[in-house]
């Protein structure tokens, strides 16, 4: 007790603080009733003469109609890249390319505001993250592959770097327009064309991405994009005359193109799924280790495939990191995506919904036990409250499956080698958090770590000059970085050059 | 050469894990959290609520060489009354001064509610021998003050010699009575937010009621990460310990906007029990017109000319 207290001279605290509401303003974006598919350069209707409806999730409210390419519209987008490839784009000179991305990304910044509206009404995640991350990053990725595109023999020195061609593109609902970004940019880099397939659920920041393109005066067919579910994107990889097929999504879908592509001389990256472990040792900054948790498992309400989803805690501090673990959450603000105090916004899609209540019910059922902080969810729209689950067994499924949702599993270790044992342990390898103030211990487990990014200290960092991808099942090949131009390029005659 | 005293016969060591551990700070994420809380949104009644208790929270100081007793009358007047145009407007916590103006400030607030704060112990450098110190701080209470507010001994803090820093804070402790004692640890000298957070504790285990970041001597002051790292301390031994011990930033603070948002990190680090004046203050001498005149912006709609609003 304070001393003000003993002389009972208090002034009462106050009840409540309740933020007053403050939304980003919905009036910065104007949405079309309909969209048709990206083909050479124009907007036009589709040959399959399908439409659906795609929704806001925070209030289940359609938003637009969009095309439903089925495949014969795609092979007219492939036609149509294949035509711009031959035509003068893998020829154009290499400074030429990178002007047009230089544009792409200067609008991109000076449009931000109205992208991240978008995303957030139509992906569901809180505005604070669109305009902070996703939108930064977006143009970041786009400047950096810019100042690539003139230097691709600086890059790969004695080995002749070509397009490849064509590249079928098929990108997630998490960060519908950040993998935009990290798809188109490497690849319209390297000289390639592209048709881009983005996610059934989360079409309209590439549709609105098309007009930053007309903008930026990028020659027609360089890229075109086509929207539909995923028989949209079997025929994308099945189309004549793609050469190459980069696919960010479920281990799932990734297996099944793996093997429909297998013998047809197709390249391939699959960036898949995750089940990562954040490992926080005795000795590390508590509090901090709370945000990073924290930011590893509720950011983007836990859509992100490099999620820190299994938490290794070392035993010693269990109780006192839990405490604090909890009583952050209390303070988490779920609700309207586009308030800017919102912290957790609304679940993708129903579909999305049910498979992560259905993985709580899992947990529960197999003895787990959970905890998620008093919040109030909307009645309208997706939701699901950020959830702890403790008492973890390694062989729950809440500890081995990839829930992609604000669920984090909790287990604990008592030397580093078993913290090691336990979080190399999975099917998975695409990321892992280390959280230590012993730098050797550091790179001790960075260098046994199968995980193809490893955080220190902090968690969900991106940056495009650092490459990304997965070991095992998480996938093959690299975004980002220097190494996120391979996948997009062919060497010849390395024998020529005296290999 | 001192030596270590023989452990009693049957004494144990500690086995439990001792909360709050000293622990570290992680710098890049302690700055990234606090640029984080930064962001929120604070609109209408929200912010008007912010802003009132800003008010209710005010050390209003003045801490000069030149500070005469004019000078601490006007402030002394503001201090009662910060708005003469609107009645509404609650009182500041303290009129915050030197030793040689506790009479006249303690005079002028006499029967308003208005508190008196004393700066003391060889303030703002501490460099003076503790006896000395420790003689100013029962001196300024005869004069007057309520509260009063010591510096720590930085050199010794920072040569390692932690057993003065909390010698000294227990004496002045046991000087000032009954008075509410802020312990002033100079961040802006400490060089890392581990050091802050080891000069919270200490201060805290020796007595602080309050833990405060700076003098307002040096460019370097009451930061959102400092002052976050501070408010985790005395969270850690909350939890720990049940005690509840106050948080003072001061220096550096001088908007209205700033002042919310260190509102939001109390609020979102320790909870509503700390939005209390007993709990929080604002160190400060500009801060409270820019509050005054946010606060009529909120009423009326509309920003008024700062010629309305006086300089005292």
């Amino acid at each position: 007790m304070g001393e003000l207290e003993q002389r009972g001279e208090r002034t009462p605290a106050p009840t409540a603080w309740e933020y007053a509401s403050a939304p980003e303003s919905r009036e910065l974006v104007t949405l079309e009733r309909q969209y048709g598919l990206f083909i050479g350069g124009q907007l036009v209707e589709p040959r399959s003469g399908k439409y659906y409806d795609t929704i806001e999730p925070a209030n289940e409210k359609p938003l637009a109609r969009i095309a439903e390419a089925g495949p014969e519209d795609v092979g007219l987008a492939v036609g149509a890249a294949r035509a711009a490839f031959e035509n003068g784009w893998s020829a154009a000179s290499p400074a030429e390319r990178a002007k047009y991305l230089f544009r792409i990304a200067r609008i991109l910044q000076e449009r931000s505001r109205e992208f991240a509206v978008l995303e957030s009404l139509n992906g569901g995640k809180p505005i604070r993250e669109s305009r902070d991350v996703d939108l930064p990053l977006a143009a970041a990725h786009f400047f950096y592959y810019a100042g690539w595109a003139d230097k691709l023999d600086y890059a790969f020195p004695n080995r002749r770097p070509r397009p490849l061609g064509v590249a079928g593109q098929i990108i997630p609902w998490n960060f519908p327009l950040l993998m935009l970004a990290w798809k188109l940019a490497p690849a319209l880099a390297a000289g390639n064309t592209v048709v881009l397939k983005p996610a059934e659920t989360t079409p309209l920041s590439a549709l609105l991405f098309c007009d930053v393109l007309r903008q930026a005066e990028l020659p027609p067919g360089v890229v075109n994009i086509v929207t539909g579910d995923g028989a949209t994107g079997a025929a994308l990889v099945e189309a004549e005359g793609v050469d190459k097929i980069a696919f960010t999504g479920s281990t799932e879908v990734g297996k099944a193109i793996q093997r429909q592509l297998a013998g047809t001389g197709k390249k391939l990256t699959l960036e898949l799924g995750g089940k990562a472990a954040n490992i926080i040792f005795d000795d590390a900054a508590l509090d901090q280790a709370v945000e990073g948790i924290v930011n590893g498992i509720y950011f983007n309400q836990g859509h992100v495939c490099c999620a820190g989803s299994r938490l290794l805690v070392q035993e010693s501090i269990y109780e006192p990191l839990i405490e604090k673990l909890k009583r952050r959450l209390a303070t988490l603000r779920v609700g309207d995506p586009l308030d800017k105090n919102t912290d957790v916004g609304a679940i993708n899609s129903r579909q999305q919904l049910e498979k992560i209540e259905q993985l709580v019910a899992a947990g529960q059922e197999e003895g787990a036990e959970i905890y998620q902080p008093p919040c109030r969810l909307p009645e309208q729209g997706y939701w699901f409250a950020p959830t702890v689950f403790t008492n973890v067994a390694q062989s729950y499924r809440i500890a081995q499956e990839e829930i992609f949702g604000p669920v984090l599993s909790v287990l604990t270790f008592r030397t580093p080698a078993e913290a090691l044992e336990k979080a190399n342990n999975t099917p998975y390898g695409l990321s892992a958090g280390v959280w230590t103030e012993k730098g050797s211990r550091i790179l001790w487990l960075a260098e046994r770590l199968r995980a193809g990014v490893i955080w220190a200290n902090t968690y969900n960092r991106f940056d495009p000059v650092s490459p990304f991808g997965g070991y095992k099942e998480s996938g093959f090949g690299r975004e980002g970085g220097r190494h996120g131009l391979e996948p997009y390029l062919e060497f010849e005659g390395a024998e020529e050059i005296g290999g | 050469m001192a030596q270590a005293p023989v452990l009693p016969a049957g004494f144990e060591l500690p086995l439990e894990p001792r909360l709050p551990r000293i622990g570290s700070v992680d710098q890049v994420a302690l700055e990234a959290r606090a640029t984080d809380l930064s962001r929120r949104s604070i609109k209408r009644e929200a912010k008007l609520f912010a802003l009132e208790l800003a008010v209710r929270m005010m050390d209003l100081t003045t801490l000069e060489g030149a500070d005469t007793p004019g000078k601490v009358a006007a402030l002394a007047a503001k201090a009662i009354r910060p708005d003469p145009a609107d009645s509404s407007v609650p009182s500041v916590a303290t009129v915050c001064v030197y030793p040689n103006l506790v009479q006249t400030a303690a005079d002028r607030v006499r029967g308003s509610g208005v508190k008196v704060a004393a700066v003391a112990t060889a303030f703002p450098s501490g460099q003076s021998p503790t006896d000395l110190k420790v003689a100013e701080a029962r001196r300024v209470v005869e004069l007057g003050a309520d509260e009063v507010d010591m510096v720590i001994d930085r050199g010794a803090f920072l040569a390692g010699r932690y057993a003065k820093v909390y010698d000294e804070i227990v004496q002045v402790k046991e000087a000032v009575g009954e008075a509410p004692l802020k312990v002033i640890l100079e961040t802006g000298e400490l060089g890392t937010y581990d050091n802050v957070r080891r000069a919270s504790l200490l201060a805290i285990a020796a007595g602080a009621d309050f833990i405060k970041t700076s003098t307002g001597k040096l460019p370097l002051a009451a930061t959102p990460p400092v002052t976050l790292v501070m408010l985790e301390a005395i969270r850690d031994v909350f939890e720990e310990t049940g005690r509840r011990v106050g948080m003072k930033p001061a220096g550096g603070i001088r908007s209205a906007k700033q002042a919310v948002q260190t509102l939001v990190l109390v609020h979102e680090t320790l909870g509503l029990d700390w939005l209390t004046p007993d709990l929080f203050r604002f160190g400060a001498s500009s801060l409270l017109n820019d509050v005054l005149m946010q606060i009529r912006k909120q009423k009326t709609g509309s920003y008024q000319s700062p010629d309305y609003f006086t300089i005292d």
